[in-house]
Parts: C-alpha cells; structure tokens; sequence
C-alpha cells in the first residue's frame, strides 16, 4: 500500500483501488526473452511436426512424424529381431522345447511376458494363485501338467462357451444329500487329507462319499485329471480345507472357469506360456 | 409483486420436484427431487412469512454478510474436502477399507470423485466466489450489485454442491472427470453461475474508480471462461426427464477432446485465472506494498487467457486424438510457461521491500509459499505436456503428485492466507487469535505437501519405468500387479501427507473460529454493519 514509500521505489501508474498501487516497472529481461524463446521454438516446433488443421487434413510436419508410426516401428523392430526364433516356436514339438537352449529361453521369456499380462490377473504375478484359481508353481495338475497338456488348457480354457475346452461339472448335493449326509462327508474328506476330523462323522462319511463322490474324485479320494476332479487326499485346497468351505463346496459345488487363450493368442505365444508354466516347478 | 411472483415460482418447483419424486426411474434422482422439494417448500414458507411486512430500510455500505458465510462455507468444505482424500489415500494403500458394509457407497470409486469436487468446487468455488465479492466491492468502491442476488448465489451454490455430492455417492455421474454431475444438477449451476457474473458484472459497472483493477480482470475471465466451458462440456440429452441418466451430445474423440479442453481450462480459469484475482488483492494488502509491475500484469493477463484455452490435447497424447492437435496442444502449454510466470513474478516481487515480513508475519509466509507452489507446478505443467516427457508420465501418480502440488500447494495455500486477511477484516477484530498457531499450520501444511509431492513424483517416475521395461527380445518385465504392490510404501507417505495437509486446517478452523469468539471487536467506527 506504499504508506511509506522506499526513496528508491520507482514511479507508480497513479492508481490506488482499496490502497493498492502498482509500479510501472518494465517486463524483466530474462523474462521477455524466454516468453520470446519458447514461441520461436514452439514455431519450428509446429513446422517440423504435423500441427496445423488445413480444410482436409492438417499439416504433416517436415520431419513426417507420427506417434503411430513411432509405435509400429518399435514393435516391427522386435518382430524383425525374432522373426526366426518366433517361427521356430510356433512350429515346435512341445516336448523337445526343453532339448534346445536357445528356443527354451526364448520361450520362457517370452511366456513370462504373455504370462504377466494375460493371466496374473487371476493366478498372480508371481502364477501362486489365490481363491479359485489354482497355484502353478506346486505339481498338483488339476487337468493335466505335462507341457501338451498344459498346453491344451491355455489354448481352450476350462468350462467356457467353447466347444474343445474342458469341462465338467460337480453336482450342488445340497439338492441330493441332508444337512448330516454332507457333514459326514465333510468330515471324511477332512480324513483323507490328514486333518482331524470327528471319528464317527468320518466313518458314517465314508459310505456317502463311496456313493456320491467316488465317480470323480476316485475310492482313494486322488482325483481324476480326465475329468479335472481334483484330488483330495492331500493337503492343497482349491477354495479351502477346512470345514465350512467343504460344506460349502459340497453344498452349493463349485463352477470354474477359464477363458479360451488360442483365439487371442498367437501360437507362438501359448508355446511360449505353456513352456513358462511347465518350468515354473510343477511341470510333468 | 415481486413476492409474489417469488411464490409463484417456489411453491410451482416444490409441486413440479414432489411429482419428479414420485415418477423417479433412479435412487439418486429421487433423492435429489426430494431435496429440491424440500428446499423449494423451505424457501416458500420463508417467503410467505416475509411477505407484506415493512421491509428494513435498505442497507448500505459493502454487503459482507455473504461474504462472511462464504468463508464459513470454504473452512467446512475444505475440511470436508481434505478428509475424503486423506481417507481414499489410505483405502488405495489398504484396500480393505473399501467397507462392504456401505454397499458400494463407500468405495474408491465413489468417494474419488466427492474429493475432488468438494476441493475444487466446493472449497475453492466457496473461495472465489467469497473473495471476489469481497475484493471487486472493496477494489470498485461499490455495494455488491443486485441486492439479495449474492445470496442467491450463495445458496444456490451450496446446493450445487450437495446435489453434486449425493449423487455421486448414489451413482449418478456422467463419467467425465470434474464434470460428473448429471444434467440436471449442471442446468442448475447455469443459472447459478449466470447470476454470479450478473452480481460481479454489475459491481464493476457501478464502481466508483477510473479503472478496473487487475484482480477483478482475472476473476472475471474466470467467472466468464468457466460459464462456457460448462455449458460445451455438458451438453447432454437426458434418457428420461423422471431419471439422472443422459447421454453426451459429442461421442469417441471428439467427446474426449471436449472433455480435456474442459477439464484442462477448469485448471486453467477456476484454479490459475480465479487464484490469480485472490493472489492479486490479498498478497499486495497484506504485504503492504504496490504490486511490482503494472505492465508485466497486463501482459501476462492476456497471454495466459489466450494460451490456456488451447493447451487440452495434451492431455490425450497417444490416444485417437491427431497428433495433429496433440503438437498444438503441447506448443501452446510450453509457451504458456512464461505468462504463468508473470504472475508468480508479480506476486513475488511485490514483497520487494518488505521482505523482513517474511520473518514476523506467517500469513505472508503461507502466499510465499503458495506463489512458489505456483511457480513450481506451472513449470512442471508445461515440462510433462512434452509428448516425450508425458510418454513417461501419463496415466501414473507423477500426474496425481503435480495435480496437488498446485491444488495444496497453490489454491490451498493462498486461500489459507485469504482466509487469515479475511476473517479479522469480516468480523472487525483487532488481529488473530494466535500468529503461532499460524505458523503450526503453515509447517504442517507444507511439510504435508511435500511428503504428499515427493512420494507421488517416486511412485509416478518409479511405476512409468517399469511399465515401459522390456528385455533384449521386447518382452515386458513387469506386471501391472508388479507395479501397484511396489508402490505401497509411498502410498502410505501419501496418505500420512494428508493427514498433515488435513491437521493443519483443522487448526486453522480452531483459529479463526476463537478469532471470532474470543477477540474483542474493535472499537467503533467498524465497517458498514450487514
């Protein structure tokens, strides 16, 4: 409000609203030159590359950039590098992959990538699973672990609308068993896994699962993989062990699925991620 | 007459919103025409009971009543705004808080935009809206224009943003970023908005000064430019005149290129041009001395408004959007540097000459620090609407970090200083309550910032390079899960930021809440009574 105005202050425009002058000081130097600066730069800018609309299209720049074709470079430049080695993994035996150095660390590179983008979402980053869908790193297969095999469930996935993926399908025997059919049941499979479960349920359990279950999941509880019934008898859980889950399973069944990866993928690349699984720890 | 036609028109909306209520086709439509039922039948009564009577003579003098309520309104809703984020930045570092007790209302996804609204529009439109009826009344020498018309925009505003709040909570959005109210919540703002340019229009047309003075040159370009980047963005049909629905009159590109010119000319006039008339009023007053250049004001003044309206496609490098329009966008914002510098500069160096003031007055510190905020994250802007830089930065929390930088940094602090001139000046006390208690806020404040900027620029550069990495053969290396899992630590920083930012106004509630309790009036001669 310059009530005591410095001695050194220089002039002021002559107004005061509420108080308030203002100093007629010039636009500092560095200032100006730098506003100057950057529209000089922003006019070659604007010549060199596309910017002005005209009445069809607009201008296209001198050094004929384009953001879409900086990208497709990008890509075809990799494509181009692993033209050969793409071709030869497309083509593959599954099963020799491992034999050739070379294409077995092309693929697991490659299969690690397609992994992290297409199928950590469901089974994690790091392919251990979650509720639901199924840790890769272990050798319990619920379909099969063998690398054609593994194969084959990336390429059709499970119980999708697809005509080759596999399927198969648990009854919900909340509608065929009772309340103390199902808790006999329960407590058997607590046994066959090895957790304590309550004797008598158990063993009144065992004639319900021989009746029921054994179809699938086989009189031993170890499973079928033709009919991806998981085994039971040890101590890995698709959706939990314990009892209110089997109950849960048992009652209401469980339905999983997994989308057909073939019709996204190219074949290269369900190899290549077939490979990455298969090695991940469990493979067959 | 004029009562009655008032009556006319309220107990027709109060009718109009029961039968809306009834027919309504959504929840958050319902709810809203219960409210608007509720307000009209409110205001209605109020009216009636007024009707007839001897009205008080008219009042003279500066018409501060609204503004005192203003300020009331910007102290609620910037708590109310600072909480919603502090809470969301802890649900993004501990999802679990995402209760499904709330049913849905409570996620991330819901309350992300109560934040930004109740900062933006809500905090800083109760802001500007209060400080430009302060500052065009006192710079123009003249009572506010239109009688009860400011509190007409008060009001009308508050319900603004309450309509803008419960709809969101109940799923009423039209799912463009800041312009998320549905049709008619943003028909409702039209004419609010409209009678505020009327109001401070009408001010400047009766001022008693020669000139108008540069404050009110920024907030009117605001008030101006805002008015019709609302109306572009949301031109819409509604699905059905009984539902919240509507569908966009732009579709594809063309509708994210309205969009962004929007969204970044909301940046640009609400959070630059209108923070710019406050900084223009209250740093010069506070300070004590002339603004530094006459020229420099005017010259930065017209640059800015030309430039700013043109820099949206950056927002939308490498998407469907022309590179063509992509190259303008990105020259227009880097030439913009400068003329938002002007600004940073005049603020600046009209402490030159007091800048011990610094050292014995806090408020000073607090627009210091809000000019330098200013200045830093209108250099960042310009440096990430590069297309190179912006192939690293977008869609990363760097965008999250330099969006706060300015809105806690910029906006937050220059209304805080606005807010410690005004309140003293409002209530005609002596002084604040506690300078200290000043200063407590200033350091939490800032110290907040600074936790919330750093962590965000590490996370954003940090999340930016491991998406881009690729081995020898092109493959990526990360996840995107890879990539959120790293970022927890600073997700936390972030939060405990806003927890600072957050602790720091509610101390300054406290003081200006005793500021008015405990402070005695000043003696007599006080100014016109409201």
């Amino acid at each position: 409000m310059a009530k005591q105005p410095n001695k050194q202050d220089p002039e002021t425009t002559g107004h005061s609203w509420d108080g308030i002058e203002e100093f007629n000081n010039p636009l500092p130097r560095w200032w100006l030159w730098t506003f100057y600066a950057t529209i000089f730069w922003g006019i070659i800018y604007t010549i060199a590359y596309p910017a002005w609309p005209l009445v069809n299209k607009a201008t296209a720049g001198l050094l004929g950039y384009s953001t879409r074709a900086e990208v497709a470079n990008d890509i075809q430049s990799f494509a181009d590098a692993n033209a050969e080695i793409e071709a030869k993994l497309a083509a593959a035996d599954l099963t020799t992959v491992s034999d050739d150095p070379e294409l077995q660390s092309y693929a697991r590179n490659a299969g690690a990538a397609v992994f992290r983008t297409n199928c950590s979402q469901c089974h994690g980053s790091g392919a251990a699973g979650s509720k639901g869908y199924p840790n890769l790193l272990d050798d319990d297969w619920l379909w099969g672990g063998d690398i054609e095999a593994i194969a084959h469930t990336v390429r059709h996935g499970i119980r999708n609308e697809t005509d080759e993926a596999h399927y198969s399908q648990m009854p919900a025997f909340g509608e065929i068993l009772s309340d103390e059919e199902i808790a006999q049941a329960v407590a058997y499979v607590q046994k066959l896994s090895g957790q304590d479960a309550d004797a008598a349920l158990a063993a009144a359990g065992e004639t319900v699962f021989l009746d029921n279950c054994a179809a699938c999941h086989m009189e031993d509880g170890t499973g079928d993989r033709a009919q991806g019934a998981p085994n039971l008898t040890d101590a890995i859980w698709l959706y939990g062990g314990d009892e209110a889950t089997l109950t849960e399973t048992i009652t209401n069944s469980r339905f999983g699925v997994m989308p057909a990866w073939g019709p996204r993928l190219s074949d290269a690349e369900v190899n290549a991620v077939a490979a990455y699984v298969h090695q991940l720890g469990g493979g067959e | 007459m004029w009562d009655y036609l008032k009556l006319a028109i309220l107990g027709l909306t109060a009718l109009l919103a029961a039968i809306a209520a009834n027919y309504a086709r959504d929840l958050a439509y319902q709810v809203h025409a219960i409210i608007i039922m509720l307000v009209a039948s409110g205001v209605f009564l109020w009216t009636l009971r007024q009707t007839e009577e001897p009205k008080p003579a008219a009042e003279q003098g500066y018409a501060d009543g609204v503004i005192r309520a203003g300020v009331i309104a910007t102290c609620f809703w910037g708590v109310t705004g600072f909480l919603v984020g502090t809470w969301i930045a802890f649900q993004l570092a501990f999802p679990a808080l995402n209760f499904e007790l709330f049913n849905g209302a409570g996620n991330f996804g819901r309350l992300r935009p109560l934040h930004t609204s109740a900062v933006i529009f809500a905090f800083g439109g109760n802001a500007l809206i209060a400080t430009s009826f302060y500052v065009v009344q006192r710079t123009s020498a003249a009572r506010l224009w239109g009688g009860n018309l400011g509190w007409f925009v008060f009001w009308g505003y508050q319900l603004f943003i309450v309509l803008a709040a419960t709809g969101y909570l109940l799923g009423a959005t039209q799912s463009k970023e800041y312009a998320e109210p549905e049709w008619y919540v943003d028909l409702w703002l039209t004419v609010v908005w409209l009678a505020y340019l009327a109001v401070f229009m009408g001010t400047i047309i009766r001022r008693k000064e020669p000139h108008i003075y540069v404050a009110n040159w920024f907030y009117l370009s605001f008030i101006v430019t805002v008015a019709m980047l609302h109306v572009v963005n949301n031109l819409s049909l509604p699905v059905s005149i009984f539902g919240s629905k509507s569908v966009q009159v732009f579709a594809g590109v063309q509708d994210a290129m309205t969009q962004w010119w929007y969204g970044h000319n909301a940046v640009g006039f609400f959070l630059t041009a209108g923070f710019l008339g406050m900084m223009y009023y209250f740093v010069p007053k506070q300070a004590e001395r002339p603004v530094y250049s006459y020229k420099l004001s005017i010259i930065h003044f017209w640059a800015l408004i030309f430039l700013y309206i043109w820099a949206g496609p950056h927002h939308l490098h490498y998407t469907a959007l022309p590179d063509w329009a992509g190259t303008l966008g990105m020259v227009f914002s880097v030439i913009l540097w400068m003329p938002s510098w002007g600004g940073m500069i005049n603020g600046l160096m009209t402490l030159s000459g007091a800048w011990d003031k610094l050292r014995t007055d806090p408020v000073i510190r607090m627009m210091v620090i809000s000019i330098g905020f200013y200045g830093m994250s209108t250099f960042e802007g310009p440096m990430m609407s590069i297309r190179a830089v912006n192939s690293l930065s977008h869609y990363t929390d760097w965008t999250i970090g330099h969006v706060h930088s300015g809105a806690l940094g910029w906006n937050g602090m220059i209304t805080f200083g606005a807010l410690y001139f005004l309140v003293p000046k409002l209530w005609q006390r002596e002084r604040l309550y506690s300078l200290a208690l000043v200063n407590w806020h200033f350091w939490l404040a800032t110290i907040g910032i600074i936790l919330y900027a750093a962590s965000m620029w590490v996370t954003g550069i940090m999340e930016g390079l491991m998406w881009r990495e690729v081995d020898a053969n092109g493959f990526l290396v990360n996840s995107f899960a890879d990539t959120v899992a790293a970022k927890f630590p600073m997700y936390v920083v972030r939060a405990l930021g806003g927890v600072m930012f957050l602790s720091g106004a509610l101390v300054m509630c406290y003081n200006l809440w005793m500021t008015v309790r405990s402070q005695p009036a000043k003696a007599t001669a006080m100014a016109p009574a409201e």
